[in-house]
């Protein structure tokens, strides 16, 4: 008992030594050397055979609405993630833990019985909801709405995940304060509220954004994966890789893989900077 | 009359926090809701500000029909326990809220936030961050803050409550000067009877949720209307059937005065220039407390075990009991 107490600092060299070779390995076979070697299979033929791979029309297209989707997915999920934090923080209802635990049900179920539960729905031909938007004029199976959709459900937790411990902590004393100072409730979320929880929403506009940007499984169901007009960039990476262009096929991953992780890197140095001032 | 407060009820659940409250807070004075803890005076001053809503009742803040203004139209600055200052913001910023919510021209603004850091003392901090001041400063700076706006009220909730106690002393007799300056009409809510008997011009006392006394510190300390209220505002003990103050009770080494209840000290305690006796009067009753100069206990030769008469003094106050 008293071992596990005491700080691991005080461990024996050996077991300080011990951790961090396991941890290193553990992060290097799995994370590091993975995706090195996407890197460095990408730019064997040289950067600019890499980039003309990505002019490529189809894959032009498949990249153009991959950042289409994202944007509106992490718009959507923003303006969303906002509304559902400050209800479930700073109000109570009735039913307010059964939506909190629906919130994370995206985070539990396959991303591929989502797709298949939008389709269900939403499909033009016998959907439960489908034929009516269709005759409205509206596709949304097999098309951007679709997609956008299935993105926004998967992505749906993170923004409001980073957000909600962040309100929790910081109270609502400020907002009263602002409150007794004249401002309304437009007023006090801009001045008060917003700036209190930015970097929770950075955090989580980042989480959603990498996360939307990688999507593939819901999005192949429901997209139909037509080249040239629904086929995102994920699903350019199976489809050239099960064609045999690699070549292509590794150029497309080390894009989404450079966009995520320059996103993740950038917000990692610019938040302590922050808390320190 | 500043603030008027008029049948008002407040319950959560079946927790009954406020229960037909009615009060008179007069205009340009410092007055104290004093109270136990969870005896109501904290939601009354949050729904004098507009941060609570009453059940029933209404609230009047200058003439004017307040209970269902939102807070922001009250005009009232309200001063938390816990400063609820705004993080993100420099000292300045922080005073500035109000202001330039109200879209003041930045000239004055930058003049009155100017003239109140000086009032309360931080004028060589105004670019500093909250979390780079003391409690006691960050109080001070809530309260410019709140006093920035010019409220018709500044209403103030256990301020120096998070304060140690040094601290807590020296900003309570600083906001008295403050007031004595500044003359806004103030309230602040209050557990320590010290704090309201030292600061206010009146004392609102509330107990579970009912007003027990109003009155200025000296009407309450010499006539407390209820046991309740001589008990809350010091110590109190029992003899012969009325609640006394323990330094209103003469002791005497003969059976002098008619009346006068025979005992005989079983415990005695120094603390510093005053003796504290407790005094056995009758083997079934609670012993007698009694407080003493040192002067007085060495003359009258006090110890364990001496033989007394205690009598109130002819000026005590004292409750009857209601038995």
């Amino acid at each position: 008992m008293a071992r596990a107490q005491a700080p691991l600092t005080r461990d024996p060299a050996p077991v300080r030594w011990g951790l961090r070779v396991v941890a290193v390995v553990y992060v290097v076979l799995l994370v590091a050397w993975p995706t090195y070697l996407v890197f460095e299979n990408a730019l064997k033929p040289g950067l600019g055979a890499m980039l003309d791979g990505l002019r490529d029309p189809d894959v032009a297209h498949a990249i153009d609405l991959t950042v289409t989707i994202t944007v509106y997915a992490v718009l959507i999920n923003l303006a969303f993630g906002l509304t559902v934090s400050l209800l479930l923080v700073r109000y109570d209802f009735p039913g307010k833990r059964l939506l909190s635990a629906l919130l994370d049900v995206p985070l539990s179920v396959s991303p591929v019985v989502v797709g298949l539960a939008l389709v269900l729905v939403y499909n033009g031909q016998d959907g439960w909801f489908g034929p009516t938007l269709e005759r409205l004029g509206y596709q949304v199976i097999f098309s951007t709405p679709g997609i956008v959709m299935a993105t926004v459900f998967v992505a749906l937790p993170l923004v409001i995940r980073e957000i909600v411990p962040v309100l929790e902590e910081i109270g609502d004393e400020q907002e009263q304060a602002a409150r007794s100072l004249g401002a309304n409730g437009v007023q006090t979320f801009w001045r008060v509220t917003l700036p209190g929880i930015k970097w929770a929403v950075v955090y989580g506009v980042v989480l959603a954004l990498a996360r939307s940007i990688g999507e593939f499984g819901a999005v192949k169901i429901v997209s139909g994966n037509v080249v040239g007009q629904s086929q995102t960039a994920t699903l350019v990476v199976e489809e050239t890789y099960q064609n045999f262009q690699q070549q292509t096929s590794y150029a497309v991953s080390a894009l989404l893989a450079l966009v995520a992780m320059v996103s993740l890197v950038v917000v990692a140095v610019l938040r302590p900077k922050e808390h320190k001032s | 009359m500043s603030i008027h407060v008029d049948g008002v009820s407040k319950r959560f659940g079946d927790f009954v926090a406020l229960d037909d409250v009615s009060v008179d807070l007069p205009t340009g004075q410092l007055t104290a809701l004093l109270g136990p803890s969870g005896g109501g005076k904290s939601t009354l001053l949050r729904i004098i500000a507009g941060l609570e809503t009453a059940d029933t009742g209404t609230v009047t803040i200058e003439g004017r029909e307040a209970t269902h203004l939102p807070p922001q139209k009250r005009n009232v600055g309200f001063v938390f326990q816990h400063y609820a200052a705004f993080k993100h913001m420099s000292v300045a910023k922080n005073v500035a809220f109000g202001l330039e919510i109200r879209h003041r021209p930045k000239t004055e603004v930058k003049k009155r936030v100017a003239e109140l850091l000086e009032l309360v003392h931080l004028d060589q901090f105004a670019h500093r961050l909250p979390s780079q001041l003391s409690g006691g400063q960050r109080q001070r700076m809530a309260l410019a803050r709140a006093l920035a706006v010019e409220p018709s009220v500044l209403l103030l909730d256990e301020p120096f409550g998070a304060l140690d106690a040094k601290v807590r002393k020296e900003l309570r007799e600083w906001l008295r000067r403050l007031h004595d300056e500044v003359h806004v009409t103030s309230v602040f809510v209050t557990h320590d009877q010290e704090e309201a008997l030292e600061v206010a011009d009146e004392i609102v006392v509330i107990n579970e949720g009912r007003v027990e006394q109003v009155g200025t510190p000296d009407q309450l300390y010499d006539a407390p209307a209820t046991d309740f209220v001589m008990g809350f505002l010091g110590p109190v003990t029992r003899l012969g059937g009325a609640q006394v103050r323990p330094h209103d009770i003469e002791v005497s080494t003969d059976p002098g005065q008619p009346g006068a209840v025979p005992g005989r000290v079983v415990r005695l305690l120094r603390v510093g220039f005053e003796v504290r006796l407790w005094v056995e009067t009758a083997p079934s009753e609670e012993p007698v407390s009694v407080t003493v100069t040192r002067a007085h206990q060495r003359q009258l030769a006090l110890g364990e075990g001496s033989a007394v008469w205690l009598s109130p003094t002819s000026d005590a106050t004292r409750v009857d009991a209601v038995v």
